[in-house]
């Protein structure tokens, strides 16, 4: 059973909350331009980590926010815990979003141009 | 019989206080501080069960909680328990102990007879034997395994004591409390953490109880005692003995089996909990665990009086118990000849030590050697003679690489062999934390590696087997584990000093050459003690494709019996690398899974144990009205719900045809509390509203209320329910009664990371309000007596509105709402005014023969108007259109939660499953729910299924048998026939609307 952080409530048992899937993956704000493939890449497509994973949790027994984990699914370790809208600079070796998200700054495909961008809305508006 | 195999050198029972026990039926006397093995061994009783399989007599082999053997049924009666380890239990005047695995005694068991039993159970014998036909797993197979394998025998009675379970932090966790665990609390401990330190033993000092190690220059049970003592005058130090930490979870929580009173009898002590679990979380853990030692796999080595050399030695030193007369040493390393020394001084015959290196030239066998003890090297034990107990054995010279017998054949009579193979650091807790471990040549074991948690290993469980070292990685553990942990500056106390002999390498031969092949001739070679598994199995399953270990463990079961192969999984790797022609380590290892040792489903049920703590029970207000008018009750999630109200004489079917006929001519009333209700209050609700569901909510006046559908962002409808707008921005929200909890979930979850612009608060109502729904065309009669303020009227309070007003004299918000078709008012006041405003409707209502009806007659009113129930009639592959609801979704609304996957190539198909009504052909036959369907009466093998039956009911007030389904192309196949299949029964059914009753929706106005 994990033990979670919650950024208002501090260390809780993983009973109290529930798993909110990948983090980052912000809700398309116009729906009706992506082509189904794109819609499929944000309705049902996930990163499938190996190592650090940035994830989101409810604290349902709680305060019930929701926030942001960054959970290595190796070893389930907590590296960082941070709440909506909030930013995590990881170390590169720990970030494959980051990564990720380096790679596809650098060369746009065209086809990408409109997937989701793995932001949230909160990210947009406290952190860009 | 009175204990002849008693000495007086035992350190750990006193003989002037004799305990009475009785094992198979005979009576027998121990000592205080026995356990029921070293009671047996005393009395020089070893045969103690039969093994699983095969049915071979088998004694005890070891003085731990690793006994693969010595399964007992202890006590009788609702205390009785099974597959209990007679190592483990602490004897008690009166004890009564049988064997778990024989039939009908230990002495005489049929199954053992002509070896019947061996044949059937070769290895992967559960896919083999028993493949077909299927139905003979049930009735023949497994009640024959059952009969044969023994398992013990649950008390059918109650449980009549208490468990309990406690939760606790620390700094610092210690497992295993012998002499690195003990150093590592000191050290921890002298730092002020909280330290707990636990031991599955009676008490601490591990394995320095069963050996005669010098530590500091005196006996070192005495620095164990000093030890114990200054952890005891500790404050912040915690000492659990009796204390199995069998599970490492995520994060440092480890859970511990603490036994309480089982050493005192059983219902001795009424007043404590007889076990508890403890909940730790830790910031730091010390593994202390030790090693267990490994058995040699030679040509029977599994008859009554073979035991592990350091456990004969536990008998000896500790218990003052000889494990035999006679016996013969067998090792391949230098450990076990300190057995033989201890036992030649504990006054027991060891005329020989045989030993599989071809030179044995350490200070411990030169010690041997001055004892007078023969030692013959590069030899094994080639055969075993003696059916209930070890009579004689075959020494042999064997080649150096352990393959073939090289030398004559020496035939000695002994009782007992005591054997080494190595030892096995206990890495259960370490790999179960997740950590990697590796495997060592020189030692032939798998160590820890690289820790995945905040954890350390020392002594044994590390590999580090001289007494010194233990005790110095201890002290540098436990004050590096407190250092980590906020206490101290992480220097390690000076260490005591022991007397360390050094010891030899050993050399592993996996298996012990015999004169036939492995596999062949009458010996068996037994890797697995408890699950029969031997080497030929082993080398059979590699033969069979079985390469990896895992197929193996599965194909032979070896390593899956309660023991959990703490003394086969080595050797049986060991064996499989061999006949792959792999190394060890590319083989691999399992993966060690809790619990380490068995737990009694008493202790993880706690307190719950009676099952009414195990869960929370939710009620309604009227709970106890229901309760005294003779309701059933349903559990609708951890809500008890009124059932239906059976009068006198009346069945179920009886009652609800009742409660089904009443509403629909006259009043009914259901307690519907327990439908979620989530307060939404602010300044973007009704925007909010608007993306939630799938219609349109900018425009719903004040006082009105709409039903709505919630999608996932698939397109698939996941709650329903009905929101009432009570002011501007100000809504009040109805889930299902099992979807609550989730829909606020993820209300909040768009919330707060899609739309944190929005200002929407939502707050869960559910238990501040109750809900009565009065239904049936005299509801308005009675509503108008309940509210003489209030207009009733059609034009003053139309369908799907709401008003606030005074009902039975108090303030309630009364809702024009309706589940069954009928004309309907959901009448909700504050949950302390629901019983009050209950008894306020039956006192009214009494002249018009008010009704109160169940969840089961409210179920058949709504699939008589063909309502869905969400979770019931769907299950989250569903779209609203594919039940028939259209309507439902807004076409003016360019955006919503999930409408983009309407259009999606799958959602928009246009033969998906669609919900439809289905009417059988004989009027009184009631479908069953989940029953399948196709469109032929007669199919090819597989059938196609083209859906199945959702609800099915009798329904009263059409005389009829209706059903909803979800069937393929549905929607385009009304008046079609198809055909419903139940376990070989066809029932011919017409695909009808789903809308059975009132098709015009006259009777809504009442
Ligand atoms: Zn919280």
């Amino acid at each position: 059973m994990l033990y979670i952080k919650c950024p208002w409530c501090g260390e809780r048992d993983e009973t109290e909350y529930h798993y909110g899937g990948e983090a980052h993956i912000a809700r398309p704000e116009n729906p009706d331009e992506l082509t189904d493939a794109e819609w499929a890449e944000y309705v049902f497509m996930r990163t499938n980590t190996k190592g650090v994973h940035r994830e989101r949790w409810v604290h349902s027994d709680g305060c019930r926010r929701w926030f942001n984990v960054a959970r290595n699914t190796v070893t389930n370790e907590i590296v960082a815990v941070y709440k909506a809208g909030e930013k995590l600079d990881l170390p590169d070796a720990t970030a494959p979003v980051k990564a990720a998200a380096k790679a596809s700054a650098k060369s746009p495909a065209p086809s990408e141009a409109k997937k989701p961008a793995r932001k949230t809305a909160a990210d947009k508006k406290e952190g860009a | 019989m009175t204990e002849k195999f008693r000495t007086s050198q035992g350190t750990r029972v006193d003989r002037s206080k004799v305990i009475n026990f009785t094992f198979n039926g005979k009576a027998y006397r121990g000592a205080e501080g026995d356990t029921l093995a070293s009671a047996l061994v005393a009395n020089g009783v070893h045969l103690v069960g039969r093994s699983f399989k095969t049915h071979r007599p088998r004694g005890i082999l070891t003085c731990g909680s690793e006994e693969p053997n010595a399964i007992i049924q202890l006590e009788t009666g609702p205390r009785s328990e099974p597959n209990l380890r007679a190592t483990q239990i602490e004897l008690y005047e009166g004890l009564i102990a049988k064997s778990v695995n024989c039939w009908p005694s230990v002495n005489f068991d049929v199954l053992a007879v002509n070896g019947l039993a061996s044949r059937l159970f070769v290895a992967g014998f559960y896919y083999k034997t028993f493949m077909d036909p299927k139905s003979m797993w049930m009735t023949v197979y497994e009640p024959m395994i059952r009969r044969m394998a023994g398992l013990g025998v649950l008390p059918r009675e109650k449980d009549p004591d208490t468990y309990d379970h406690m939760n606790e932090f620390c700094e610092v966790m210690v497992i295993g409390a012998g002499p690195a665990g003990l150093a590592a609390a000191l050290a921890a401990g002298k730092s002020g953490a909280r330290v707990v330190l636990c031991d599955e033993q009676v008490e601490f000092g591990g394995s320095l109880l069963n050996s005669k190690e010098i530590i500091d220059g005196r006996p070192a049970l005495e620095w164990v005692a000093s030890a114990v003592a200054e952890l005891e005058a500790m404050d912040n130090v915690r000492l659990l003995k009796r204390a199995n930490a069998f599970g490492y979870y995520d994060h440092n929580y480890i859970t511990v089996h603490e036994r309480r009173t089982d050493h005192f009898g059983p219902g001795a002590k009424p007043e404590l909990a007889r076990h508890r679990v403890w909940h730790f979380r830790a910031k730091q853990v010390v593994l202390a665990t030790g090693s267990h030692e490994r058995p040699l796999v030679f040509a029977d080595n599994d008859r009554p009086g073979i035991m592990l050399a350091a456990s004969g030695q536990a008998y000896a030193n500790r218990y003052g118990a000889l494990p035999g007369k006679r016996g013969v040493v067998f090792t391949n390393n230098d450990s076990a000849y300190k057995v033989a020394i201890d036992l030649v001084d504990a006054g027991m015959a060891i005329p020989l030590v045989v030993d599989l290196r071809e030179v044995a030239d350490g200070e411990l066998p030169n010690t041997a050697r001055q004892k007078g003890i023969e030692v013959v090297t590069g030899a094994g034990i080639v055969a075993t003679e003696g059916r209930k107990r070890l009579k004689a054995i075959e020494i042999a010279q064997i080649s150096s690489d352990g393959e073939k017998i090289t030398g004559a054949k020496r035939r000695i009579e002994c009782d007992t062999i005591l054997m080494s193979g190595g030892w096995n650091p206990a890495v259960h807790l370490f790999s179960q934390s997740i950590g990697k471990l590796r495997y060592d040549e020189e030692k032939a074991c798998f160590l820890p590696n690289i820790s995945s948690q905040k954890e350390r290993t020392v002594g044994a469980c590390k590999g580090t087997f001289d007494l010194q070292s233990a005790l110095e990685e201890g002290m540098t553990a436990g004050a590096l584990a407190a250092q980590d942990s906020g206490f101290g500056k992480g220097k390690a106390p000076a260490a005591p000093k022991a007397v360390v002999v050094a010891e030899k390498p050993l050399k592993a031969i996996w298996v012990v050459p015999t004169d036939h092949p492995v596999g062949q001739g009458p010996r068996k070679h037994f890797v697995d003690y408890q699950h029969d598994v031997t080497a030929a199995d082993i080398m059979l399953a590699a033969r069979e494709g079985m390469h990896s270990v895992e197929h193996m463990k599965r194909f032979t079961t070896t390593g899956m019996a309660t023991d959990q192969g703490k003394l086969s999984n080595v050797n049986g790797l060991a064996i499989l690398s061999a006949q792959l022609g792999k190394a060890i380590p590319q083989v691999g290892t399992t993966t060690f899974r809790p619990p380490y040792t068995p737990v009694t489903f008493g202790a993880l049920a706690g307190r719950g144990i009676n099952g009414d703590l195990a869960d929370p029970v939710r009620r309604t207000p009227m709970y106890s009205w229901h309760l005294e008018h003779g309701a059933t009750f349903e559990p609708v999630g951890q809500w008890q719900r009124a059932w239906y109200y059976p009068k006198a004489g009346e069945d179920m079917h009886a009652a609800v045809t009742r409660e089904s006929k009443a509403l629909r001519d006259g009043v009914g009333i259901l307690d519907a509390s327990t439908l979620g209700k989530i307060d939404i209050q602010g300044k973007d609700a009704a925007q909010f509203l608007n993306m939630i569901y799938t219609n349109a909510w900018l425009k719903l006046p004040v006082g009105s209320c709409r039903y709505g559908f919630m999608l996932k962002e698939d397109g698939m409808v996941f709650d329903d329910g009905v929101t009432s707008r009570l002011g501007e921005n100000h809504f009040h929200m109805t889930t299902t009664t099992g979807g609550a909890a989730g829909v606020l979930d993820w209300l909040e979850e768009y919330l707060q990371t899609e739309w944190p612009d929005l200002e929407v608060y939502c707050t869960s109502v559910t238990e501040e309000w109750s809900t009565l729904s009065i239904g049936g065309p005299k509801a308005r009669a009675l509503m108008e007596e309940l509210a003489p303020e209030m207009d009733f009227s059609n034009e003053a309070f139309p369908f799907m509105t709401w008003r606030e007003g005074e009902v039975a004299g108090v303030p309630a918000r009364v809702f024009r709402i309706s589940f069954t078709g009928d004309l309907s008012y959901e009448i909700n006041v504050r949950n302390w005014h629901g019983l009050h405003m209950w008894e306020k409707c039956m006192e009214l209502g009494a002249k018009y023969d008010i009704t109160p009806y169940g969840t089961e007659t409210m179920h058949v009113l709504r699939a008589e108007k063909g309502f869905v129930i969400i979770g019931q009639d769907t299950d989250g592959t569903q779209t609203p259109q594919d039940l028939g609801m259209d309507w439902i979704i807004a076409k003016s609304k360019s955006d919503f939660i999930g409408r983009r996957s309407f259009v999606r190539e799958d959602t928009k198909r246009p033969d998906r499953k669609q919900l439809v009504g289905l009417m059988t052909e004989n009027p009184k036959e009631v479908l069953t729910e989940g029953a399948q369907l196709t469109y032929e009466r007669v199919n090819p093998t597989p059938a196609p299924m083209v859906g199945h039956v959702t609800s099915a009911y009798w329904s009263p007030n059409l005389d009829h048998s209706i059903a909803m389904a979800m069937v393929k192309d549905g929607h385009n196949r009304m008046g079609q026939w198809i055909y419903a299949h139940d376990r070989g029964k066809v029932t011919k059914v017409k695909i009808v609307s789903p809308v059975f009753y009132d098709q015009k929706g006259e009777r809504r106005d009442g």
